[in-house]
């Protein structure tokens, strides 16, 4: 119901929006929540696990009732708080946890059963038979207990992230944080105030009140333009959710939430606010009583009617009572009354409480409450008995906790002060961060703002900046008296936590079977698991905990507060990074030549490579695989090697560097020549391989593969900062300014001879610099094929003219490009390695390669490669594999057993690393690890795979199972 | 995390990529005892307090830096350039 | 003989703009890093001044010569010139990176925004100033980003990554567009 006069809504504007169908009318400036009391919807959704009627309980994001649905389809959002929630025209809203209508939920009846759905019940019911707990049991509560539902479809809603970076990062836009804020902006810091609401203001917004001698909402307005002319970045709807290392807190600001989904427009954004210094303002949060059933829609917390009467300008009914051991309810009574509502009663069990106006007085309690889908009356007992007293709606005040939440994300846990009956930061906690106002205990509005300005002085000495003299605004000291409330005993149940259907029942039931912590009470219970995470129960259920376990509160203590404070979207931690934004994609210069032709991409690391060229009539990818290599071994075929890592190292000392980094000695090699080389790490075992070729005095040229590029270049930052920062050697990486290109067979000659004019003079192992089409190239003999290759490079803005060129040669030649497919086929052929074999654990020993370390020089992993464990003759060796039966493949991944022996661990004597059909030798290959290396060739073992159910009998061959000496590559 | 590089300045901790204790940076001689390859190799001091460990600036500057840090409070109080360290000869 | 055609990473994707940010090629002559060998740092400063006019510039700091060369610090020891193409010079490490980097202009009003969502650094006005250089993050990708004027950045990216660059850019100058026609 509205009130005349009241609320910051702008009823010229009025906006429909619809709730589970049903058409309703608000006002700009409405949230979903206060729409619904306006149109008198006190129902708005049923209760976790007993399905009761709910209805809004707070005006706050620590709402736990009125959890709905937001939107259509795909990008309906589920869980969201109907009192956080900005109406906008056209919105739709949808209760959730029901089957079907709202008013008639059939999974009601699990209220029925209610008896029997205890504390404990899932681990005292369903731990019997074992296997139906995931097939039945499951299911069948997830179905019944639970929130909203996911669509279950890709959401193409738009989330973002951001980085921002302050001085000094108020939390929280009440009399405290503003105050701070102006504090600290008069001084000349970088302020940043967030603030959870559309509007900041706080609980300033939200009451009858004066500073400076003008109405509260005037002082905000008017601080906030001096915040904005100071250049305080203000950012409303933003929580901030944790605290974290070195001054970095998280928050979760809505950005398109109040308004129709649009394509660019973000829903949320989630920053990370990077500040020299904190001041937490984020205010306290009412807590409920609770009284034996004051879970009924109508039931509200006494701070919330006062924030609906004078935000929004709506009432909950025209007969309202108040129940609380505190001024608040009085404070809630006068507002009330001044409004022209019918305030029915104030029952405080105080026996000093006094009537703040022309109401009537019960000093009792609430003892219970009627109403099927709404709140129609309350039972109030007294010292003179009981009486029944008709209502439309409640308020409640069981006192207030501060929201110390960010103080305790570092580990820190609160401290109970007697004094306010609550829990209050503790001396120590996140280091740069003060607190102030409600958040430490502060709680009339003239200390709040005292405490803004101390708050902010602190920081600012932190800051190496002088506090102004500030005077502080005249406003209320009256912090309101209090006693505190937790519950009343009675029939019924009294409920804790509304979200997870915890009673206090539940609690004293939990301490009786003897799960005393608060932490065991908490997982038994579910007690504050649910979204609010306990922020309106945690306190109470911790008191009903002390109380039943004969403890004082300050004695049980808290559960740990861990980030976040207001749940946040996964969509929104992840913002961008699905799609293309999951990671960046690297794409060699001949990406779309390679895309014309028809070549699907393979990823490799963060790079994308062709895996074959179909050409037409090829089905599958082995008729392309087989062909492209055949191509290779009898003609000439081109292949993009432009991803391999290759880094520049330059300076008078770039020998001395090689040879400490390569097992072999690299001072000695001579310009124009190409040196393979090997790279341990420090531990002894097999880092990287690849060629290094010298193009003149001092300066190299390393190549590492693919997959170690970023590996290998932190691991010689190190060496070269760490370890050798005397020598005079330079390195950087060159990978991205050399499009470079494999040219290997038989008329790889013929081809080269075609694009620079003459047929190139090099000997095996040789480079050069040269240029082509007159820009500078350069031309290295290397194979990786076993057929007499080159790999030239170019600059990078000329890689997507020369690839096309070189392809189309080679077509001419009867050759083409070829992909990963048949480069791997290729290399298997040769017993070339690649990081399948060389996977962490592998020595230059296992490869057959111990005689490239050097005797005469230290290297990286010189001394642990001789440790006795890394030369055990006893290790695996790399050899090659074929299938007695020559058509059966090989699977990598696959075990190696001697003869009969069962395949099992013991007996394991190695494994495959790779396989491939080799159209060359017309039979399936693979390379693999196995006892004994190359003393086993010629014998016989089986191949198993146990997850495919493979099991094949092969011969171990030499490793280089094709042109075993290498002529054909020497040319 | 914030580590302040004494290059960039402070900088996000997503910038830098650790690496364990700055003893890595005191390498054997080559021919020193096994034991004192394990102890380089294998060994770190993992403190409950006040440490110093290796990250290297990745995605900035590419320095390796030795940074001092509270393995309890999590504090960063100093970082400096690894070559600069004073282990290596 | 081969007749060899440039192309170049933002053919076909730059220039972009949506509300007061604009993103377009940034394509220097030549890029060329310079690293000097311990100890020739002083020399190699003056060698640079000579050829450029603008010596070896200070961390995060970048030099500008005569003609429009930009010396920008770009890592421990090292800088990038922009400008002509640069020889050897004695004491340092040189090395042609033309091809290497996809340079982006990013221009407008809005263009801190739009930064603010891509990278960790702290763009600030009075922390990044015009000349500044770092080293740092745009979004997953290693970046060089230069504050060379009032509203104008330079970034330079992996020229294997210039789409995703690209796309990561106009996905958020559209997120800042739309947040701007909101304030209005």
């Amino acid at each position: 119901m509205r009130v005349d006069g009241y609320g910051r809504i702008d009823r010229a504007r009025p906006l429909s929006f619809t709730f589970d169908g049903k058409t309703f009318t608000g006002f700009a400036g409405d949230t979903l929540a206060s729409a619904l009391i306006a149109n008198g919807v006190a129902l708005v959704g049923r209760s976790f696990k007993y399905h009761r009627p709910r209805g809004i309980l707070t005006a706050g994001s620590e709402e736990p009732n009125a959890l709905v649905e937001i939107g259509e389809g795909a990008a309906t959002t589920p869980n969201t708080r109907a009192t956080m929630q900005e109406l906008f025209d056209g919105l739709t809203a949808r209760s959730q946890n029901r089957l079907g209508p709202l008013d008639l939920d059939l999974l009601s009846v699990n209220d029925l059963a209610a008896p029997f759905l205890g504390a404990g019940f899932y681990y005292k019911t369903f731990m019997w038979p074992r296997a139906f707990w995931e097939k039945l049991y499951e299911p069948l509560i997830r179905r019944a207990a639970g929130l909203g539902r996911l669509s279950g479809q890709h959401d193409d809603g738009r989330t973002e992230k951001a980085f921002a970076h302050c001085d000094l990062l108020v939390i929280g836009a009440g009399p405290s944080g503003l105050m701070a804020a102006l504090t600290a902006a008069r001084a000349g810091a970088d302020v940043i105030l967030a603030d959870e609401q559309t509007e900041p203001g706080g609980r300033l917004l939200s009451e009858r009140e004066e500073i400076d001698g003008q109405p509260a909402a005037d002082w905000v307005a008017a601080t906030l333009s001096e915040l904005r002319g100071l250049g305080v970045r203000i950012m409303p709807r933003t929580t901030v959710t944790g605290a974290y290392d070195g001054g970095t807190y998280g928050a979760l600001e809505r950005v398109g939430l109040h308004l129709p989904e649009s394509a660019d427009l973000p829903r949320e954004c989630f920053w990370r606010i990077a500040t020299n210094a904190a001041v937490l303002a984020a205010g306290a949060i009412e807590r409920p009583i609770a009284f034996p059933m004051n879970d009924r829609p109508g039931v509200m917390m006494a701070s919330g009617l006062r924030s609906y009467l004078h935000r929004y300008g709506v009432v909950p009914g025209e007969r309202i009572a108040l129940f609380a051991a505190n001024d608040d309810a009085h404070r809630t009574a006068a507002d009330l009354a001044a409004a022209g509502i019918e305030v029915v009663a104030v029952i405080d069990p105080r026996p000093d409480a006094t009537a703040r106006g022309d109401y009537r007085l019960i000093r009792g309690e609430v003892t219970g409450t009627r109403g099927r889908r709404a709140l129609r009356e309350i039972t109030v007992a007294t010292d003179a008995g009981e009486e029944r007293i008709a209502v439309d709606a409640l308020g409640m005040s069981g006192g207030w906790n501060p929201n110390v939440h960010l103080t305790c994300h570092m580990g820190h846990r609160p401290v109970w002060d007697d004094g306010i009956d609550a829990f209050v930061p503790p001396e120590t906690h996140v280091p740069g961060l003060t607190v102030c106002g409600a958040a430490k205990g502060d709680f009339s509005t003239a200390a709040c703002l005292a405490s803004g300005i101390a708050a902010a002085s602190t920081a600012l000495s932190a800051l190496g900046l002088t506090a102004p003299d500030i005077p502080l605004p005249a406003a209320s000291d009256d912090p309101g008296r209090a006693r505190a409330l937790w519950q009343v005993e009675g029939k019924g149940r009294a409920w804790l936590d509304f979200a997870n259907d915890v009673t206090t029942k539940d609690v004293k039931l939990a301490a009786q079977e003897n799960f005393r912590s608060v932490e065991h009470m908490k997982r038994y219970t579910t007690q504050g698991m649910a979204p609010d995470q306990g922020r309106n129960s945690n306190i109470a259920a911790l008191a009903v905990l002390a109380d039943a376990t004969g403890r004082t509160i300050a004695e049980t203590g808290t559960t740990t507060y861990r980030p976040p404070f207001h749940p946040v979207s996964i969509a929104a931690m992840g913002a961008g990074a699905r799609g293309k934004g999951f990671a960046p994609e690297r794409l060699t210069t001949s990406h779309a030549a390679s895309l014309d032709r028809g070549a699907p991409m393979i990823a490799a690391g963060l790079w994308y490579r062709p895996s074959y060229f179909p050409r037409p009539g090829e089905n599958h990818w082995r008729e392309s695989c087989d062909r492209e290599v055949r191509m290779v071994r009898e003609a000439v075929g081109v292949c993009d090697v432009s991803t391999l890592g290759k880094i520049d190292i330059q300076g008078p000392d770039a020998g001395a560097f090689l040879d400490f980094l390569y097992t072999n000695t690299y001072s000695t090699l001579a310009p124009g020549k190409v040196r393979y080389g090997l790279m341990l790490r420090e531990d002894g075992h097999v880092m990287d391989d690849g060629t290094t070729a010298c193009l003149g005095p001092g300066r190299y040229v390393m190549t590492t593969t693919t997959a170690a590029a970023g590996q290998v270049m932190a691991h010689l930052d190190f060496v070269a900062q760490g370890l050798r920062p005397n020598l005079a050697v330079r390195h950087i990486s060159v990978t991205e300014q050399w499009a470079q290109f494999a040219v290997a067979g038989p008329k790889a000659r013929d081809l080269l001879a075609s694009v620079f004019g003459a047929p190139p003079d090099l000997p095996f192992m040789g480079c050069t610099e040269t240029t082509l089409s007159g820009t500078p190239a350069r031309l290295f003999r290397i194979s990786f094929s076993g057929e007499e290759g080159y790999e030239i490079a170019v600059p990078a803005r000329y890689g997507a003219g020369l690839f096309r060129d070189l392809v189309a040669r080679a077509e001419t030649l009867g050759g083409g490009a070829y992909g990963m497919e048949a480069l791997n086929v290729l290399r298997i052929e040769k017993g070339f390695i690649t990081h399948a074999e060389i996977d962490g654990r592998i020595t230059a020993g296992d490869l057959g390669m111990a005689g490239m370390m050097s005797k005469k020089k230290d290297f990286i992993g010189k001394a642990a490669a001789a440790r006795p464990g890394l030369t055990d003759l006893a290790r695996t060796a790399l050899v090659g594999l074929r299938p007695a039966v020559l058509e059966q493949p090989i699977l990598a991944g696959s075990q190696l057993y001697d003869g009969s022996d069962a395949p099992v661990r013991t007996n394991l004597k190695g494994h495959v690393t790779s396989a491939c059909y080799s159209p060359t030798l017309d039979c399936h290959l693979a390379l693999g690890f196995l006892a004994g290396g190359r003393k086993r060739i010629g014998s016989r073992v089986r191949a198993v795979d146990h997850l495919r159910g493979s099991e094949v009998i092969c011969e171990v061959i030499d490793p280089v199972a094709y042109d075993p000496d290498g002529g054909r590559m020497r040319g | 995390m914030r580590i302040p590089c004494p290059l960039c300045g402070e900088r996000d901790a997503r910038e830098f990529t650790p690496r364990g204790h700055a003893t890595l940076l005191d390498r054997p001689d080559v021919d020193a005892q096994p034991q004192a390859w394990h102890n380089y190799l294998h060994l770190r001091d993992n403190p409950a307090g006040e440490t110093r460990e290796l990250w290297h600036h990745t995605a900035g500057c590419t320095a390796w830096l030795v940074v001092q840090r509270n393995t309890i409070t999590h504090a960063i109080t100093g970082a400096s350039l690894a070559r600069e360290a004073g282990h290596a000869r | 003989m081969a007749e060899l055609i440039a192309t170049h990473p933002f053919d076909g994707i730059l220039p972009i703009r949506h509300g007061n940010c604009a993103a377009a090629p940034f394509q220097p002559d030549a890029i060329t890093s310079v690293a000097p060998y311990p100890g020739q740092e002083a020399a190699v400063s003056a060698a640079l001044k000579d050829r450029i006019g603008a010596p070896f510039p200070a961390p995060g700091r970048s030099t500008t010569g005569a003609d429009g060369s930009l010396a920008a610090w770009s890592g421990l020891d090292q800088c990038f010139v922009f400008g002509p193409a640069l020889d050897a010079i004695d004491g340092a490490a040189v090395t042609d990176q033309s091809d290497a980097w996809a340079g982006i202009e990013i221009v407008g009003e809005d263009a801190r925004e739009v930064l603010a969502r891509l990278s960790p650094l702290d763009l600030r006005p009075g922390v990044f100033e015009p000349g500044h250089t770092a080293r740092s993050l745009i979004g997953h990708m290693p970046a060089l980003i230069m504050r060379t004027g009032d509203a104008v950045y330079l970034l330079l990216v992996f020229r294997s990554m210039a789409a995703t660059a690209a796309h990561e850019i106009e996905t958020a100058m559209k997120g800042v567009a739309a947040r701007a026609s909101l304030a209005t």
